[in-house]
């Protein structure tokens, strides 16, 4: 694949070592979410679905450090992160509310050898909340190539707002379903994904690539293996509290 | 840069800190999940565990066989990589001692490979399941665990990162070498020392 960074064929070591990013740009699509734009020289490229750890540092030698999912393709030249603010989180909440470009972050990855695609094989792809963000990352990158035609994906959140990149997924023809306020007249009516919404999107061969927080990871791996889905075609990324 | 993140306080550290390893945090009550794969739905009377490879006597029990073999709980913290830990937690079932009793190692054992009815691996040395140091457990705080939690049943190795205490646990293969398991394949540590803060190959 044609990547910024170097070779997607890297050492362990060589994604491990901690580097010093600088933050690009900082965008709040809505109130609890910012996207930032990392430059991270020297990189090793990504893979769809990997993901970066960064670490906070406080005067008194503390860290604190969480991962997240890079949305950007791995052929543009910044990394792309979502972090979403949750309830007194001290990583998320420094990300979205003291970040600003110039800042200094360490950083760590790509991380991840299982939750990931390469855009050659079918890949079913479903996401709630940030959870969508690693299948972002796929969909850009199958775009890319000229291959979104491998790639479907259902998509939740409990609002618009709570779904990042919602547009974007919208427009490839994401299934979009809202459990709670519905904020546009629905498509499709307000409530969690149903086994009648997932049934078309299954595929033979694929690999179901399930994200989102617990509670939302467990609902939708059981209703691929009641719908018949190999419990070994399904590959899962759960989003605790990770503050 | 080595220094400090421009404006990061970070949370109030406490007295209980002592107990936290480097960059954890304390999740208080929460258990969050944490799994790679589909959860099965075990029926435990379907379940057995199995210790072979490197050992004198290749052992196998049954739920019922297990549960009558000696019980001990476990009181203590649990680390997870990502960064949480849960601090004061108890779990109860059969030492891996005892098992290691019947199934006898061999003195050419240096390495352990424990092995989930899902095809989840991880690698452990020997010494990280002998000596009081790792369980085979099917209670959390007195009640059955939970499948999303590893119920019927887990391995429970405590003072290492615990992605080692596989969930859904059913054979522990002794080997002359390591094996990397699955998520040890996928980058992480082949030890996990928390305190070490060994998380990826490399560190």
């Amino acid at each position: 694949m044609v990547t910024h960074g170097k070779s997607s064929v890297t050492r362990v070591t060589e994604r491990t070592v901690w580097r010093t990013a600088t933050v690009a740009s900082v965008a709040h699509p809505s109130r609890s979410l910012a996207i930032l734009r990392l430059e991270i020289p020297d990189r090793p490229a990504h893979l769809p679905g990997q993901h970066y750890v960064v670490r906070l540092t406080a005067e008194d030698g503390y860290t604190a450090s969480r991962s997240y999912s890079v949305a950007s393709s791995p052929r543009v030249p910044t990394v792309e992160l979502a972090v979403e603010m949750l309830p007194d989180g001290e990583v998320s909440g420094y990300l979205t509310e003291v970040v600003t470009p110039g800042d200094e972050l360490e950083v760590r990855g790509p991380i991840g050898g299982w939750f990931i695609w390469d855009a050659t094989t079918p890949a079913v792809g479903i996401g709630g909340g940030t959870g969508v963000v690693p299948l972002v990352c796929m969909l850009r990158y199958a775009t890319e190539v000229g291959r979104a035609d491998l790639l479907r994906l259902a998509v939740s959140a409990r609002s618009l707002p709570d779904l990042p990149y919602a547009d974007e997924l919208a427009a490839a023809g994401a299934l979009v379903a809202i459990t709670r306020r519905p904020t546009v007249p629905p498509a499709r009516p307000t409530g969690r994904l149903t086994a009648a919404d997932l049934a078309p999107l299954m595929t033979e061969g694929a690999t179901y690539f399930v994200c989102g927080s617990a509670v939302f990871a467990e609902a939708v791996t059981q209703l691929l293996v009641d719908l018949g889905v190999p419990a070994g075609a399904i590959k899962v990324e759960r989003f605790g509290p990770s503050g | 840069m080595a220094g400090p993140t421009r404006g990061f306080l970070g949370r109030h550290r406490g007295p209980d800190d002592v107990r936290l390893p480097p960059g954890q945090y304390d999740v208080g009550d929460g258990w969050p999940v944490l799994t790679a794969e589909a959860t099965p739905r075990l029926v435990p009377e379907r379940w057995t565990m199995t210790l072979d490879g490197l050992v004198a006597n290749p052992m196998t029990w049954t739920w019922a066989e297990m549960h009558a073999l000696p019980q001990t709980t476990y009181q203590g913290d649990i680390h997870c990589v990502t960064t949480w830990s849960k601090l004061g937690t108890s779990f109860t079932g059969v030492s891996v001692d005892v098992l290691l009793e019947a199934a006898q190692p061999l003195g050419t054992a240096t390495h352990v490979l424990a092995t989930s009815t899902t095809g989840y691996t991880t690698n452990l040395p020997i010494e990280d399941v002998q000596d009081g140091k790792a369980w085979v457990v099917w209670d959390h705080e007195g009640q059955p665990l939970t499948p999303e939690h590893g119920g019927p049943v887990r391995l429970l190795v405590p003072h290492l990162y615990f992605w080692k205490s596989a969930k859904w646990v059913t054979r522990l293969t002794f080997l002359d070498h390591d094996q990397r398991g699955f998520w040890e394949q996928n980058g992480y540590h082949d030890r996990g020392d928390p305190w070490k803060e060994q998380r990826y190959q490399g560190d």
